[in-house]
């Protein structure tokens, strides 16, 4: 605190100069306090002043903008998830150096090291626990705030580039899930890496079929370029472990820069156009919005972009970053880490057994959020997982570039139809996917009806593509009916959802041995 | 651009290149297809020319009591190998979808991973598996069998000993 240092004594006017060892030692003394005054310039945040240079002098926290929106601070703004999402980013970043100390990423002695890390390594289960549930906690946020963004119609203008960052994030998030998922070397890495590297193969689905195979293959190419082998092998976990600790987090690390700027240079989080109306007046206790005249670089600072001109008048109603934008973030930080914490202590990651390349696991599952994908591809290799996941990003993709309308953003299930369509999508989606799937696991689908049909048509023509045809119809008669591209987009994401979480309930829980339906776990048959 | 200058030129038309910006523009997209060049031959690398991978080729001896239309799975190979009154003949145990070990049972095959189901002769009964499991080449060599699991054959092909 510089309040609490003495100034030192002004020396009389005809003394004589002190004698250099006085002034070293003097010196000496002051450094603690120069420390901390060089390292920490400005002073505590006290003023307006010093709470914009604490964050604009400070090169960790000076992608905020020094002031905040009130309505950005509303918990129904935003839930917190992309903070959320970063925080267990970070709790993998620290965990994952952490287990690196112990791993050795060969065959067999990645299985041994990762048993070490779980049963012999000081906090090590906890460690991997702590990792493996943050990488999964990861997984989830992304998915909730992007669906948060969707729904308060944020990917809108000036917000549409941000929105595909925010996909490539996305499937960063799902690549670095995925290539964690092989190095522990046992049973359920070895066969869902054997099982991802074949659907990067799954164009053979295609060119096979059109017997073009030995001239044009670029599903061998991505197979061989993923493997480094025509086996999963030493060569396919080296290759794993080099994108899951350094290629994919350092592109994480660079896209989410260029997410947080552009959050801040396109005005920070949506908010709807009345939204100053519809706040209020601030409630008590919330810091004045200007405790003095701006300071010159405050003005530079605050500049974002923004509809209303703010001429002869601050930014209204935002409020310092610091405190008000920091606290809330630490706050998401420490309920992330908490929950993180809680599901280590009482959620062992599992380790199977070692991997054997001759006896797949029955039935072999990926991890929960490719099971969805795992259902579709039990329908078909190439549509389910290549077809359907590039239709579904192409689509997610268009969707700011399409929808340019203007009602509703910065409010939930904003535009035409509203909740109620929502309420309506939701139905819809989770019904057609139920239908469709309840159909498959009762009737079988074309193989058992006509054995000899060609393999085009099966691609073409599965439970997978009929859904995604189904959704893709009721959008359109949307667009139609409420004459409106947000109304068409809020279904769709909508029916996505749904279908995503019956496939991957389905896939979780609902499928045994050999991919089989069984209600419950207990019908499965004894070897 | 051939317009006459100060004449039909619309002001949003645009300007001609002149000297000064083409040896500029030239110079920019050399410097690109360098960079191009060289990401390219940098992608060169992952892309391994020898694969580590062991031989696909492996000697055989059948049991005496192997029974037609009963498989023989050799250890740490994953081929069924079958010997019946028409002769000695191996099929791929790999799943054509996505490369699990199907297993060999009384009516053929099934896959645990995707639920595919293959007959006794390799041809997709049920599933998604797009083409039937290959037949392996088989080759009599001194009193055991050699198996090749990189050369397929046509289905129904059968050596006798």
């Amino acid at each position: 605190m510089k309040a609490a240092v003495q100034p030192r004594p002004e020396p009389a006017p005809d003394a004589p100069p002190p004698s250099g060892l006085a002034v070293f030692w003097a010196n000496l003394k002051d450094v603690p306090h120069r420390l901390r005054e060089t390292a920490f310039r400005g002073g505590a945040p006290k003023t307006d002043r010093t709470r914009s240079s604490f964050i604009f002098g400070n090169v960790f926290l000076h992608l905020h903008s020094v002031r905040t929106h009130r309505w950005t601070l509303k918990w129904s703004a935003t839930a917190g998830l992309g903070i959320a999402t970063t925080a267990a980013f970070f709790i993998t970043l620290v965990t994952g150096v952490l287990l690196m100390f112990y791993y050795k990423p060969y065959p067999e002695a990645a299985y041994d090291s990762i048993k070490d890390i779980h049963f012999v390594v000081p906090t090590g289960r906890f460690m991997r626990n702590l990792h493996r549930w943050a990488g999964n906690i990861m997984v989830v946020t992304a998915l909730l705030h992007m669906a948060r963004v969707f729904y308060t119609a944020g990917y809108r203008k000036p917000r549409e580039f941000n929105w595909l960052v925010g996909m490539g994030l996305l499937v960063l998030t799902l690549a670095l899930a995925f290539t964690g998922y092989l190095l522990p070397w046992d049973q359920l890495a070895y066969w869902a890496i054997t099982i991802g590297a074949n659907i990067a193969q799954s164009p053979r689905e295609i060119t096979d079929a059109l017997q073009i195979t030995e001239k044009f293959d670029p599903g061998g190419m991505q197979r061989l370029l993923l493997l480094g082998s025509d086996t999963v092998g030493a060569e396919a976990l080296i290759r794993f472990y080099l994108l899951h600790v350094m290629i994919l987090p350092l592109a994480l690390a660079m896209l989410m820069g260029v997410h947080f700027w552009r959050v801040r240079k396109d005005g920070g989080i949506t908010r709807p156009a009345d939204a100053d109306q519809r706040l209020g007046p601030p409630p008590r206790g919330t810091l004045p919005v200007f405790t003095q005249r701006p300071a010159k670089t405050y003005d530079i600072a605050a500049i974002v972009r923004g509809r209303t001109p703010a001429v002869n008048n601050g930014p209204e109603n935002t409020v310092p970053s610091m405190p008000h934008l920091f606290y809330a973030e630490l706050g998401v930080l420490m309920i992330t880490t908490l929950i993180c914490l809680i599901f280590a202590i009482v959620s062992d990651a599992p380790l199977k057994e070692l991997a054997n390349p001759m006896v797949p696991e029955n039935p072999a599952k990926a991890p929960w959020y490719f099971l969805g994908l795992q259902e579709l591809v039990a329908f078909s290799a190439f549509m389910g997982g290549i077809g359907i996941p590039t239709i579904v990003l192409m689509g997610l993709g268009l969707i700011p570039y399409l929808d340019r309308e203007e009602a509703g953003t910065g409010d939930w299930f904003g535009g035409p139809g509203g909740p109620l369509l929502a309420w309506r999508s939701f139905l819809f989606g989770f019904g057609a996917a139920v239908l469709v799937e309840a159909f498959v696991i009762r009737f079988g689908w074309l193989r058992n009806w006509f054995p000899q049909i060609h393999q085009l048509i099966i691609t073409a023509v599965n439970p997978g593509t009929v859904i995604t045809l189904i959704y893709a119809l009721y959008s359109i008669w949307l667009v139609r009916r409420y004459n409106s591209t947000r109304a068409g987009a809020l279904g769709l994401f909508t029916c996505f959802l749904c279908g995503f979480v019956v496939l991957t309930v389905v896939g979780t829980y609902f499928r045994g041995p050999n991919w089989d339906f069984y209600w419950f776990p207990s019908d499965w048959p004894k070897h | 651009m051939t317009t006459v200058p100060g004449e039909q030129r619309s002001r949003l038309d645009p300007q001609p290149v002149s000297r000064r910006d083409v040896l500029g523009l030239v110079s920019l997209w050399s410097m690109l297809s360098a960079f191009a060049f060289a990401l390219g031959g940098m992608l060169r690398l992952p892309k391994a020319a020898v694969l580590q991978s062991p031989s696909k080729k492996f000697r055989v001896s059948l049991p005496e009591t192997l029974k037609p239309g009963e498989a023989f799975v050799p250890a740490g190979r994953s081929v069924a190998i079958y010997r019946d009154d028409g002769g000695v003949y191996a099929i791929s145990t790999v799943c054509t979808h996505l490369g699990c070990i199907v297993k060999p049972v009384e009516t053929g095959f099934q896959c645990p991973c995707h639920g595919s189901r293959f007959a006794a002769d390799g041809q997709v009964v049920q599933g998604p598996a797009p083409r039937a499991l290959p037949w392996l080449e088989v080759k009599q060599a001194g009193g055991v069998w050699v198996v090749d699991e990189e050369k397929a054959v046509d289905a129904g092909t059968k050596v006798n000993a």
